[in-house]
Parts: C-alpha cells; structure tokens; sequence
C-alpha cells in the first residue's frame, strides 16, 4: 500500500460512507472502484488492494469484478475520457467520420491516451441520446448533435486546456478523478447547472401545447 | 389521428424542472400522500386494474410481478428500479431522470410501500454523469421534505433509497444480472428460476421494475385507474415515451397512447429528413425485428407489433432512410452485442463473435453467398438457445434483414463492395467537413 496517510485516512472515511448506503458490505464494490479511479485516475493495484480489504475480499476476486465493467480503466487515464458513439444510429448521421477525423486529430486510436495525458479517446456504444445523434461524450457529459468541426473545436480546447462545455450537463466538464467521485456517490453540488432543455426531449412536448392536446383530467 | 399524451413529460420544459419545488407546484407528492392512505394491497391492484406493462422491453404486467412476491415474513424485501438504459436507440429514461427526477422517487415511494419494501434501489448506468447528480439531488430533496426516510408524512412508513451508479455493462439491463452487479459482483445474468420476486437482492423477494413504470404509478394513484385506461388499446393500457431518432425532421420524445402508428409520428416530425423515402426502422431497440414501410399504419402496442412479427420492445424507433446501406447498420449493431455479451453462455460468446467476423466480410464486399446462409444458420443456433435474451436480440436485426433484403446482401458479394455512399446517410457534408477541418487547423 502506497497511500499516504492523509490519503489513506481520506479514502477509508469514504468507503465507510459508501459501505453505510447497503444492507450487504460487498455491494459498495462498484462506488469504491469508482472511489479509487477518483483518487488515482485508474483502478491501480493499491486501489484493488484497498477495495479488497474494504469488503473483505481477495485482490483476485476484486480484479475480477473491475475488468468486467468498461468504465474501469486498468491503465492511467486521460485527464478527459472523449467517447464518439460509433453504435449503428449515431454511426450512420455521422459517427463514424466524426471518429475518424477525432481519432487522426489526436493521433490516437480506441483505449489509447495522447501523450500529454489530456485525452483518452473510446468508440462508444450507445449512450442513450439517440434523439441528439450523432453524440459524443466528455467525462460522461452530453455533447449532442455533433459535426466534425465542433468534435474538433471540443478536442482542441482540451489539449490546450481550456474548459469545455457540454450540451445538455453543468457549466463545465469536470476532470475524469472529480467526475469519478461522482459517480462513488458524493454530491458535488453541480445538480442544478444546466443549459437549458434539449429541443428533442421537449420536442412531443411543444407540439402538445401548440395543438391544445393533453392527457385527459 | 392520435394526439400527444404528455404526462410524465408535462412538466419537462418548466423553469429548473427537476426541482422539488417545481414538482410540488405541478402536484408531485400528492399521490404519495394518497397512497399512504390505502392498504398496500389496493395500490397493487390498482396498479394490476391499470393493465400497465413493464415499459422495459419486456412488456410484463407490473401490478402482476407485484402480486409474485410470496407473504410478508417479517424480514426484508426489495425495490430495484432498472435505470441502466442502455439498447441501442433507447433514449426515453435518461431525460425522464434528467428533467423530472422526482416523479420516479415518488413512484419508488409508492411502490416501496405496496410491496413492504423499506429499503429501495435505483441501479443507474454509469455513462450519465449529469443523470446522477440529479438523482442524487432528487433523493437528498425527497429526504428533507419528509418524503423519504423515518415516518413518512407521520404514516408509520419507513422507506431508504440508496441511488447506485454501474460502471459500464449492457449487460446489466438484463433484471438478474443488474442484481448480480448490484451485488458487487460480475454483472451476469442468473439461471431463473428462482425469479427475484422468490429470490432476488440478496436472495430475498425483490421487485425489479424500468424507471418508466414505475415513473406511471404516481399518475395511476393520483389521476385513477380509468383514466389511465381512457388510454391505449384493448390490450395494452396507457401512455409511452416513443422515441424517435434517425433521418426525421425533428427527432425526440413523443409521448403518446400505445397504440399510435409511426406514420403518425413521423408526420409529427415533420417528416423524413429531405423528403426521402423511409427504408427500415426498429419498433423498440436493436433487438427487435426490423420494420419497413409497410409496417407504417401497424399499432404500437403490445399486440399489433407482436402479430407483424416484432416487439414493441422500449418504443426506440431507430428511422433509416433509402441512403443506409442495411448491412452496414446490422453489422455495427452485431458488433455491438460481441462486445456486450458477458461470457457466460457458449451460444451467446462464440456466435456474437463469428456473425461479426462474417458480417464486416460481407459489408465491405469480401463476402460471399454462403457466409448469408452461414449467418442464419449461426443465428439458428442462438436463438432460444443462449442463457439469457441478450443472445436472442443479438439475432433480430439480422435474420429479418436478410429476409427483408436479401438481394441487398447479395448486391454486397456480387459486386465486391458496398454499393452505398456514407457520406449520403450522415447528417453533414463530408466533402464540407473536410474543407472547415483544413480550414480549422
């Protein structure tokens, strides 16, 4: 274990928090490997350690549970996880020369990481926002209805670090360590930013109203 | 012609919709109220009396898996709501969590209390940041205002919500193997039976329900079973999100009576993109059997899809217009369910991973006459033969493909190539696209 102190007292404290929220300790598994990509940016050795002894597991059978689920990433990530749906809807608007360009940009291909840390490109599968195809996904926020020129235009700004903004999500993406913090279940007070409803979401919506059509009283 | 039911998206286009006080301004709560003023028995027969159907896929009464769990004995039982929206093309849940979370906790809130269930989960995937945030919120909300927690509204109630997020698994929509992975574990489906409602979260009765079910119970308790029935066809009672993605004006959510056709729709969306003529479509996701033009006065529901030889599945109407080249789109979904099947079956594992092998042959044109007969033969083998139905949808697009088209997989051997021009299905001009890149850099 090479967690320091401060570190290790923050990360048990934690996993204390988490392990709280379930009748059955081994069902915090899931938030704690989140919990550890949040500290060091993949599901490190120490970090399966760590979660073994949390729920009183094997570092075998901890190892088993993370290399099924893709968003654990078993080498260190990109400080921004750039996800171009490829899947056959998204493909077809325009996925796949979305990726292409996206990919030949950075100079890297699916699961690999530029050279700078800042990027780790995925041909994603389906992200459900099929309605915004074609979609691309920063830290797992929405950014919809993508062209080649704008995919680039997000890319560009996070090699040379300025904030990017998603579509529908809060004012900006957060780091790949913050927004898997997140998703170990601790609120980071960003719920209420938004920017603004999605025409497609409200899209059945506002024909409603223009007709006067409503779900009888 | 059909109109639009907007109910659980009603409040969608509200000023910071997913509020609680937004919520409690338009009623949210009030049915909650209600309902802790029955017996548990009467909502679930209310919900029963509904006729609502699992809004997941599978399309099983609700009130009915409900009415499964064996009696009260004394020890716990369980909620887990399926928020792990993942089928291609299915995009109706993720902006019901997003816009107006509160109407599911409410939901969890009532059926928690018809089912004697005082600890509930929502499993939701992990690829939604945003999504989570909000639920979390939602719940924390619902908490404070004494809608959630010890004593609810001083009825005795105690209920808990614990908000989960997965980590990236199709898979994981699959009711037992989403319990698998809540459980800590793989996510992999189990042998049934036992069915949750005997064993399930930690080997106790356990209801697993889609986040669009249980988001119509608030709407059912407070509005009442008749008018809820008011709503759909014989068979199949209510309201759905449809879906609509693909090459169509104005894709989005509609909301409407099972029962409305996507020639209605489509016409609602302004049409095709560009006038074009519509090529095929899929009724409910990736894994349900494709459609054409004729299918386009057939009615969604239950029923009708099911008698034309697809599934009403999710309502995910993936539109495809006369540019797609069909083999390429059944590749890329094949290619899909090789990389989400998880292992488990023989059936699933290996024959995901030859149809497509033999698939990405025959779209490129480096495939040859038998390789068609060898994907129905493969599909044969899967079908009704892999462990769960994740091996069955793997095999939908593409044994009704070639029986739709045929000639057009044909067209890919004869000729060598794939006769089709991508850049003539994709949303912007490739050649412009270009252009600004170079302009860009």
């Amino acid at each position: 274990m090479t967690y320091d102190a401060d570190a290790l007292a923050q990360l048990e404290s934690d996993a204390a928090e988490i392990i709280a929220r379930y009748p059955v300790k081994r069902s915090a598994l899931l938030p704690l490997l989140h919990l550890v990509q949040s500290v060091d940016g993949y599901v490190s050795p120490d970090g399966i350690a760590f979660c073994a002894r949390q729920v009183e597991l094997t570092s075998a059978e901890v190892s088993a549970v993370a290399t099924f689920y893709t968003q654990y990433k078993r080498r260190p990530n990109g400080e921004y996880q750039v996800g171009v749906c490829t899947n056959t809807l998204c493909a077809i608007m325009g996925g796949d020369e979305i990726w292409r360009q996206v990919s030949e940009h950075c100079g890297v291909g699916h699961d690999e990481t530029t050279a700078d840390g800042k990027i780790t490109l995925e041909r994603l599968e389906c992200n459900a926002a099929c309605d915004y195809a074609p979609v691309m996904m920063v830290n797992w926020e929405f950014f919809d209805n993508m062209t080649p020129d704008r995919a680039l235009r997000v890319v560009d700004d996070i090699l040379e670090g300025r904030d990017v903004k998603p579509t529908r999500g809060p004012a900006k993406v957060a780091s790949f360590k913050e927004v898997s913090r997140v998703l170990a279940g601790f609120e980071d007070g960003r719920a209420d930013e938004d920017q603004g409803i999605g025409e497609p979401t409200v899209v059945g919506l506002t024909i409603a109203r223009e007709q006067g059509w409503e779900a009888s009283k | 012609m059909t109109d639009l039911t907007p109910v659980l998206s009603a409040t969608w286009d509200a000023e910071q919709s997913w509020k609680l006080g937004t919520y409690e301004n338009a009623g949210g709560y009030g049915a909650l109220k209600k309902a802790l003023g029955l017996a548990p028995a009467d909502i679930v027969q209310a919900v029963k009396d509904s006729g609502l159907r699992g809004r997941g896929g599978a399309g099983f009464p609700t009130g009915m898996k409900w009415g499964f769990l064996p009696p009260d004995d004394g020890k716990p039982r369980y909620l887990v709501v399926n928020a792990d929206e993942s089928e291609p093309g299915t995009c109706k849940d993720i902006p019901t969590m997003l816009s107006a979370p509160h109407v599911l906790v409410e939901g969890v809130a009532i059926t928690s209390y018809a089912i004697g269930c005082n600890h509930a989960f929502i499993y939701v995937r992990g690829e939604v940041v945003h999504v989570y945030r909000r639920l979390l919120q939602a719940v924390r909300e619902a908490y404070e205002a004494g809608h959630l927690g010890k004593d609810i509204h001083g009825s005795g109630y105690d209920l808990d919500v614990t908000v989960h997020a997965g980590a990236g698994a199709y898979i994981c929509g699959e009711e037992t193997a989403l319990l698998d992975s809540l459980e800590g574990r793989r996510g992999q489906p189990r042998l049934k039976p036992p069915f949750p409602a005997v064993e399930g979260l930690y080997a106790r009765p356990t209801v697993v329900n889609n986040v669009e079910s249980i988001s119509s119970v608030p709407a059912i308790i407070d509005k009442g079973v008749e008018w809820f029935t008011s709503m759909g066809t014989e068979r199949s009672k209510g309201m759905g999100l449809f879906s609509l993605s693909g090459h169509i004006e104005r894709p989005g959510q509609y909301e409407a009576p099972l029962g409305i056709t996507l020639r209605e729709l489509i016409d609602m969306a302004g049409g095709m993109r560009g006038g074009k003529q519509l090529k095929f479509w899929t009724p409910g996701g990736s894994s349900t059997p494709l459609f054409t033009d004729e299918h386009l006065d057939t009615p969604l529901d239950y029923e009708s899809v099911g008698a034309a030889g697809s599934m009403l599945g999710t309502r995910a109407l993936q539109i495809f217009d006369e540019t797609t080249c069909v083999v390429r789109a059944v590749s890329r979904w094949t290619e899909f369910y090789k990389h989400e099947s998880c292992g488990k079956c023989t059936p699933c594992r290996e024959g995901t991973f030859w149809l497509d092998q033999i698939l990405e042959r025959l779209e490129h044109g480096h495939g040859t006459e038998a390789d068609i007969q060898q994907l129905l033969d493969t599909c044969d083998s899967i079908l009704g033969r892999s462990f769960c139905a994740l091996g069955d949808g793997a095999t939908s697009s593409i044994t009704s493909s070639v029986t739709l088209f045929r000639e057009e997989y044909e067209q890919h051997v004869t000729e060598g190539r794939c006769p089709f021009d991508r850049a003539e299905s994709a949303l912007f001009d490739y050649e412009t696209s270009e252009a600004t890149e170079e302009a860009h850099a």
